[in-house]
Order: C-alpha cells, then structure tokens, then sequence
C-alpha cells in the first residue's frame, strides 16, 4: 500500500515496522510530529513525552539495555542536552537497537542556530544515516536498527526541516515483532562505566568504525549512480534532489551512511570520474571526510554556502548553470506578516506591564519568546531552554542596578522550567541571587503546538496522571517569596511586579493561566464605543490581531473583528477613554 | 509528464495545508508522483504559510524556486503579492481578493498596499480574482473558503480527470462536512473561466 507521508510520519512508520518497544522525546520543531504519530497510530509502541531530551535519551538507553528496540528524538539543540548520555552510550552500544533520530533546523525556521549535528556522530564516533526522502525515511530507519544490533553501536539518524517537513509517496511495510529476554541481564562491565571498564569499550569503538567503513561499500545505503563520467557528485540527505534535479547527467556517489565513510567505495567513484564536487548544506562535512582520504573536491564549499538551505536555484547561480528564468521581481517593502502571540493570549498583558516598566527582560525559549517583537518589544535576551533564570543571576551578580529600569526579570514557561529552569533556580536560590523570576504556566507545550507536560495532567498516550504544580515546586525549592498573579489584571500585575523589583533578594512570581488555544478559552468579544474612542493607538501596542486601526468620517477609530477576539480583556485596560467594553 | 509546480500562500488558520493535501492526493490518484513541502512551527501564530505542491513523472526537489511555479494560489491578497515572483513566464496566478490585516497593519507601523490587486492585474500572464469568502459564505461556511480556492485552481490542472476531485475529497474531510465541501468546490470551479 501506499501512501503520502512526511518524513517525519514516514519516521515514525519505519520505528513501527522495526517492532520497537519504546521512544521517548521532548517536543521541539522539526522533530515533534515524530511522536505524536507514533502515539496517535501505533498502539504497539510505549511513547512518552520526556521532560527533556537529555532524560528521552536515557530512557531509551535503559529500555535498550533491557533488549527491546527504543528510539530517542530530538530537534538538533536538543542533542546539545543530551550529548552526556551520548558520548558514553557509544561506548556500551546496546542490547536492543538504538537509534536517536536529530531534526536539524537549516536555514533557521523555528530555532535559535543551525547547528550541523553530523559533528556530533563523528564526535562520539558512532555511524549516521541521512535520507533523501520519506520512503528512505522509513527504509532507513529498519536499517538503523540492523546497524545497531549487528554492530553493537547506538544510530544517529539524521533528518533536517526539508525532510521532516515535505511530503512524498511511500510503500508500506508490516510491523515485524522482536521478542524481549525472559531476564535482565547483568553485563556490568559493558554497562557500568567506570573507568575500569570504559577505558576497554573505547578499542572496540575504534574497532567498530573501521568495521562500518567496510560495511559502507556493500551497504545498500549508499548508492553508485553511473552517468556521464566527466562530472562525479558526492551528496547526500535533501541535497541529493536539488542536485539530481540540476545535474541529471552527472554521475553520483549518493550517502544515506554518511559517517563512518565507505573509504573504498569513495576512492574507487573518484578515480571513475575526471572531477569531483561535494554538494551538501550547511557545513562541510562529507567533504572534509572526503578530503581526508586524499581524494581531491574541486568543487564544494568554496563554491557553496555554510549557511541556509540549499535549493536548485542556488545550485544552477553558484555552479553555473542555466534554469527558468524569475520573470517577475519580488517585490519589496511590503508589509510583514510575522507570527504574533495569539488573541487572549496571557502572556500579553505580562509583557504590556513589562514594557511599561522598562527594566531588562532575560527570556527564554517558548511561545513568551514572541514578547520580544513589536509593539511589545519586552524582551532582550533568550539563548537557550532555561537559560533565562541562570543569565539573570549572573547579570545581577555583577551589575547592581540603581532603579527599577535596569532591574533584571527571568520570563519563563511551564513546560521549559521543567526541562531546565529547576536547576537554574535551584542555583539561584543556593547561590542568595536576587531578582524577579516570572514562571508563565499555561500547563501546556504551547509553541510546538500543544504538547502535554508535567503540569497537564496527562501523558501523551492520554492516561490520566499526577499535576506537578510550578507553584509547589518553586515553595519546596526553598524560595521565600513566591507569589502568585493574574497577568490578565494589568493593575494588580504591575504592583506586585514593583513590589517584587522593589525588594532585596529573590521573587518568584507564577501567573498560571491556560493557553486560549489549546484550552479553547473563550468570552464574550469585546467592542469599541466609536464615540469615546480618540484613536489613541494605546490599545493597538499590546499587540493583538484582533484589534485594528479604521477611518471614520476622517478620524482614526479603534476596531475589533469580533473572529478572533476571544474577550481577555487587556485592551480594555489600556484604554484611557473607557472605550472597550 | 513534465513536473507541474504550485505554491500555495495564505496565513496560519486559512487551511493552506488541507488544500495542499488535496492536491497532493488527487495527484497521486493520477498516477503521478508527488512532492509537498510546508515550513510550519511558529506560522500558527498569525504568520505567513506558503506550500509548494509539484506534480509529475518525477520529482526530485520538493521545493519550488522563484521563476519555476505554473500556478500561485494566493489565500489572501497581500501574500499572492508576496509570492507572485515564483511564477514561470506564461504561469497563472489565482488569488482571493479578501484580506487578513498583519500585525503590522493592524498595529498602524505601516499601511496594507491599495494597489495589490491593480499591480497584480497588470502582471503580464493569466490573472484570475475570487472573494473566496464570499463565495464560502454562500454555501454556508467561510472555513470552506480553501475548498473554494482548490475549486477554482482545478480548472486549470487539466492533466486531472475532474470525477479524481470529489473523490479525494470525499476520503480528506469529515463526512458531516462533506456536502458542504463539495458545494464550496464547485462554487469555486464555476467561478473561474
């Protein structure tokens, strides 16, 4: 049978053809839709939300040792938390298979690099496999597995945005079941890294990658297409199709095994062909491999950029060749139509206050991310998941500001104070920091689409489980002023936040509100009184777009399209004509 | 066949990604091979969506680059303009002339352009203009306005066989919400020439 999937749902129906047991995964885009298939249509398989990628991975680690087949999967910065687990899994390999699949990001769409994660494989040393589209999605997956048994060695496997995002037709195969041991085994020294045992896994990882190297030339992942002969290519992943589509008559030298590199298999393309070019996005990875075999790349990054995705357009402007011709200029200056937080969003009428007092806002990775846009523009730091509470501790200790404007606030959310906010504030707390940390509970993974976590109340397969409250976590933490608030209240929020900012040492504030479109909140839309309304503009910078400006007999007036207004409210405060109602 | 290439624009919440999936299918069910690449994460939140949707004997590149698209299908006014450079010489563009306000406009930072509908009529290639909305709301929902939309660039996919339409969109909506899904395809289909 046959059907259209996205090489994410492609993914997810290659680990349920392999009889997998288990995977685990924190949300994070490109990744996330992985999961919520494998929850969503194949019942076989345990899947679990993790509260980050790091504790997904060790997840699948432990239900590997055990012997079943599990998966971790991750966006690419998500394997920047788990590289721990990583780095030593590579030298215990596995019992069951183990595959942690990385969604990389190039060109940026939804993250904040583009960092290439094949470093990562070659770091730990363990092999990568790359497809070029769903159906190898889902054939190399199956494969991954193979791999990871037989070679006794955790799989990276590598997707990016274009992959993960794009649809194409794939054949479809049937779920083939792996049986579990009747014991836990107790191998300790493959298991127990001391230094002891580590110190003999690490020859055997080296071991292993030669073994790879070998197993890549008759791997039928990697594949030799013979064309003419006077151009030979070496790529791999997505960049496989835009090449295909602008070189058909060259030869190819296509990776789906791209680390360890079949070193034969490489040479003996090379020698075939009178030049060779490497084609591949963001860094230069096969190439540098390439080039450490002493085989000469006439062309690859010096004629290709690092940075973005690639497409067929910039391969026929950077090698020469001609295309379609754009006939229509694109045209310029036409207005922007960036994403914004949503009607009766409750970070709204926090960042309003926020902004109204001036002071620094350290932020963090999440929906309230959006708060540092115009006309907001309320936020000025966000690096990493958790890093808004760490930074602000460390700008205040040693910056000591002398009014409320240069005073530092942590903004932060639910579900990323659970990845990673904890331990940031437990070091705040141990360490006598001061400030004002705000937690914005909207009990739900909101940016990547609504993804339950610990404070939902329900696990991903639906099954009913413990609240964590955020509020009980920051009092048992130890902190001594903690407060709650209502960021819908504009008044109430801006006096507890000066009282907060007012104060020596630190203040947690937790505003727990659900998210309106995944709890589908919903009140009376509000109106605008045309007759008192002086079209100030006051309640167009909180930001909403349900809220817009329209000329009436020549004056300006407020407007509200009663669609999207969910009625929250903080417009209406704003408001100094008691217009909205 | 030689590959057939539309870009879908519109803004989060207008159904960009279902009219995608019915022409995907309805490709498929041709015979052909399909490709369709979205960037979605944070467009749900009132941003910008585009779909490339390309159809053919085969397909290698999912994406479609500026220059190489047959048809764009603009959702909304302002993201047909947006788009309108990835149309080939002698491509058509087929746009819904009502609007969705940008942050922003709403915000007052600057001005929805006037002239998007003149500019684009003076394009040099084929132009057709619809009120998806309106034509939605005629047969009873205005959350059918894509189905509308899909109605109208049908007729000018005409490497389809027309019964392939109602059959894929029989297998890709809610039954309850069938009937009306149809009229609105039809509304659609008759309202371009």
């Amino acid at each position: 049978m046959k059907e259209l999937l996205s090489g994410n749902e492609a993914i997810a129906r290659g680990i349920y053809e392999s009889g997998v047991r288990l995977a685990s995964a924190y949300p994070g885009t490109p990744s996330t839709e992985i999961l919520e298939n494998l929850a969503s249509k194949y019942k076989e398989i345990y899947s679990e939300w993790a509260t980050n990628e790091k504790v997904a991975l060790e997840v699948a680690i432990g239900a590997s040792m055990a012997g079943a087949r599990s998966v971790a999967t991750m966006k690419h910065v998500g394997l920047n938390v788990a590289a721990d687990p990583l780095f030593t899994v590579s030298y215990t390999g596995v019992n069951g298979g183990l595959v942690l699949v990385t969604c990389d990001d190039p060109e940026l769409h939804s993250s904040q690099n583009e960092q290439d994660n094949r470093y990562y494989g070659k770091s730990a040393k363990m092999p990568i496999i790359e497809p070029s589209d769903s159906q190898e999605a889902k054939d190399f997956i199956k494969e991954a597995f193979k791999i990871s048994e037989e070679f006794d060695t955790p799989v990276l496997f590598r997707s990016t945005t274009r992959i993960s995002h794009s649809k194409s037709i794939v054949e479809l195969g049937k779920r083939v079941e792996k049986d579990m041991p009747k014991e836990l085994s107790k191998e300790s020294s493959k298991y127990t890294m001391l230094p002891v045992n580590a110190r003999k896994r690490h020859p055997i990882v080296e071991e292993r990658l030669k073994k790879l190297s070998e197993f890549g030339v008759s791997s039928n992942l990697n594949k030799v297409e013979y064309n003419s002969k006077t151009l030979g290519i070496v790529t791999s992943g997505i960049s496989y199709q835009y090449a295909k589509e602008v070189f058909p008559d060259a030869s190819f030298l296509k990776l789906g095994l791209t680390f360890p590199l079949p070193a034969k298999l490489v040479k003996e393309f090379a020698s075939k062909v009178d030049k060779l070019w490497v084609i591949e996005e963001l860094d230069p990875f096969l190439e540098n491999e390439i080039k450490l075999l002493g085989v000469n790349v006439e062309k690859g990054k010096n004629t290709l950029p690092v940075c973005g995705e690639l497409n067929q357009k910039i391969l026929r402007k950077a090698f020469g060749v001609k295309g379609e011709e754009q006939v229509f200029a694109a045209s310029e200056n036409l207005p922007l139509r960036p994403p914004t937080l949503c009607p009766g969003c409750a970070h709204r009428g926090l960042f309003t206050v926020l902004g109204k007092l001036k002071c620094f806002v350290s932020g963090d990775i999440g929906c309230y991310t959006l708060g540092a846009l115009p006309p907001l523009s309320a936020m000025h730091s966000t690096v990493c998941m958790g890093a808004s509470i760490s930074m602000a501790h460390g700008i205040r200790k040693v910056f000591t500001p002398d009014s409320i404007k240069n005073k530092t606030v942590a903004v932060i959310g639910d579900s990323t104070f659970f990845h990673s906010g904890i331990t940031s504030l437990l070091d705040m707390i141990y360490n006598n920091g001061s400030g004002v940390v705000i937690i914005m509970d909207n009990r739900i993974t909101a940016m990547t689409g609504g993804q339950e976590n610990p404070g939902s109340g329900k696990t991903l397969l639906s099954e009913p489980t413990i609240v964590t409250d955020v509020f009980d976590v920051v009092k048992a933490l130890g902190v001594k002023h903690a407060y709650q608030f209502n960021s819908y209240d504009l008044k109430a929020t801006e006096a507890i936040l000066k009282e907060a900012l007012d104060r020596d040492g630190l203040t947690v504030l937790v505003c727990k509100q659900p998210c309106v479109l995944q709890y589908k909140v919903f009140k009376q839309p509000l109106k605008v009184d045309v007759d008192k309304c002086k079209g100030c503009k006051s309640c167009i910078k909180v930001g909403c777009i349900a809220l817009n400006l329209k000329e009436i007999n020549g004056e300006v007036k407020a407007e509200i399209d009663e669609n999207m207004c969910v009625g929250c409210g903080v417009c209406a405060q704003v408001c100094k004509f008691d217009a909205i109602n | 066949m030689k590959t057939f290439n539309i870009v879908l624009a519109g803004v989060g919440g207008q159904g960009v990604i279902l009219a995608s999936k019915i022409l995907s299918e309805v490709g498929i069910s041709q015979g052909l091979d399909v490709k369709q690449s979205e960037v979605h994460g944070m467009s749900q939140r009132g941003g910008s969506v585009t779909s490339h949707v390309k159809i053919g004997s085969k397909v290698y590149s999912p994406l479609i680059t500026e220059g190489e698209a047959d048809i764009v299908l603009a959702f909304e006014l302002l993201e047909g303009m947006r788009n309108k450079h990835y149309l080939k010489k002698g491509g058509q563009i087929i746009y819904n002339t009502s609007r969705v306000n940008p942050i922003t406009v709403s915000s007052g930072a600057v001005k929805y352009p006037e002239n998007i509908e003149s500019e684009l009529k003076n394009l040099d290639c084929e132009v057709h203009g619809l009120d998806a909305f309106d034509l939605s709301k005629k047969v009873g929902n205005t959350k059918s306005a894509n189905v509308v939309l899909v109605g109208a660039v049908s007729k000018f996919l005409t490497f389809i066989d027309e019964n392939k339409w109602k059959e894929v969109i029989k297998s890709s909506v809610p039954a309850k919400v069938l009937d009306l899904n149809l009229k609105a395809f039809e509304a659609g289909r008759n309202s371009v020439q």
